[in-house]
């Protein structure tokens, strides 16, 4: 903070909240015509879109913590014990999500499974069994 | 006596050095805790929201966002995200009005760090208004809750071979992806029969299913966790904004540090919010 006048902070305060509208409304903007609402028939690929929306959110969460939570002005020590932490969290959010993604495929296979025709093997015989063992 | 002299120096001596030679990261002991409190919630909050992108990618199907949060309280549907971004921009002039009574108190203006703050707080119970109404509609319209979730999705296209007399009409199509709400009438669920009409299945005749109870049971634990966050907000703004008013933060000539340190955590709180928006509403 200190090195800033009152009246240059202020400008920024300004521009920052001006910012993170344009932002947001981008960002509705930019999903309801990715998924068709606005456009008849035209849409963008799921990846394309969420990847759009996951950088735009990360640029607000940089202004919310760089300006109004004048991390910016802050000493870089102090800046790395609170930022380096939450690097775990970047771990945590894809590990867990390919988790999910495993745990859908293994649903997937489990319900193929079951639904798959049963083969025939015949009568239940102790020649046909002593045949299926073998 | 050196020492001595720094307390007497100071204004409050407790916070001279930490009673060391200087201060650890040039901040005060109160900030940088509350930096450090952030960043433990920071882990809990994400801790939520990886749940919901973990079980959202487990699940055959998920309630299209866009359907579900549709509604607002002027018109009745297909809105869709409309009634969301007003909350958003809510919280964000919030946090705006917040940055503002921080710098007022960085020019010792009293009445300046009142009238931001009295706004801040304004932001914060419109929020929680937006939010009682939006969950209300869920539970008593719509009957979600954390143990079951109608809100369901088509895994095949098809033609339904009845209406509910509302939105869906006897022979629509719809395509595989598309969401649908079961309505609930005197205590009883009606799911809608339908033709599929693609895919292995075709022809057989199926009804709707609930979707996944996952999604209102994390719905309501990640939105009841930030907005119990926001309440907490707003009652520790209205505390800091009485003793500001009666003249508490002159006496202790720090540039009202305690309307920074609340400010830090509002900013959080506004924080957290773009990821919820992210996960539930944009994605």
């Amino acid at each position: 903070m200190g090195h800033l006048t009152y009246g240059e902070s202020k400008k920024i305060a300004f521009k920052t909240i001006m910012i993170l509208a344009v932002i947001t409304i981008a960002e509705v903007f930019v999903a309801l015509l990715g998924k068709g609402h606005l456009v008849e028939g035209f849409g963008i690929n799921a990846g394309v879109l969420a990847a759009l929306m996951i950088i735009m959110s990360a640029v607000k969460a940089y202004l919310i913590i760089y300006e109004f939570m004048h991390m910016k002005y802050e000493i870089p020590g102090l800046v790395k014990s609170v930022l380096l932490p939450t690097l775990l969290l970047v771990w945590g959010a894809i590990a867990f999500t390919w988790e999910g993604a495993y745990w859908h495929n293994s649903r997937k296979n489990l319900k193929e499974k079951n639904e798959a025709p049963v083969k025939d093997v015949g009568a239940f015989t102790d020649e046909n069994q002593v045949k299926n063992i073998g | 006596m050196a020492t001595e002299t720094i307390a007497h120096n100071d204004t409050h001596s407790e916070e001279a050095g930490w009673k060391g030679a200087s201060k650890p990261f040039k901040a005060s002991y109160g900030k940088l805790m509350m930096w450090y409190f952030l960043v433990s919630d920071a882990f809990t909050f994400a801790g939520f929201l990886i749940a919901y992108g973990s079980l959202r990618f487990s699940m055959p199907s998920w309630p299209v966002p866009d359907f579900v949060f549709s509604t607002t309280p002027f018109n009745g549907h297909d809105l869709p995200l409309v009634f969301v971004t007003f909350m958003t921009f809510v919280l964000l002039a919030s946090s705006f009005t917040m940055v503002r009574a921080v710098q007022e108190g960085h020019q010792e203006n009293k009445r300046g760090v009142v009238k931001w703050m009295i706004y801040t707080i304004i932001g914060g119970l419109m929020f929680l208004g937006c939010q009682a109404w939006e969950w209300n509609k869920l539970i008593a319209g719509e009957h979600m809750t954390i143990k079951q979730n109608p809100f369901g999705t088509h895994i095949e296209a098809g033609q339904y071979l009845e209406g509910d007399g509302h939105f869906v009409n006897e022979g629509d199509t719809f395509e595989a992806g598309e969401s649908y709400l079961i309505h609930k009438h005197d205590g009883e669920w009606q799911p809608l029969k339908f033709k599929v009409t693609e895919g292995p299945d075709a022809g057989m005749v199926k009804e709707q299913v609930k979707g996944p109870k996952a999604f209102g049971a994390l719905f309501f634990f990640i939105t009841g966790f930030h907005g119990f966050h926001v309440f907490s907000g707003v009652v520790i703004m209205l505390i800091v904004t009485v003793n500001t008013a009666t003249g508490l933060y002159v006496k202790r000539k720090n540039k009202y540090e305690m309307i920074e340190k609340v400010g830090l955590y509002w900013h959080f709180v506004d924080l957290v919010w773009v990821f919820v928006f992210l996960l539930f509403y944009l994605l």
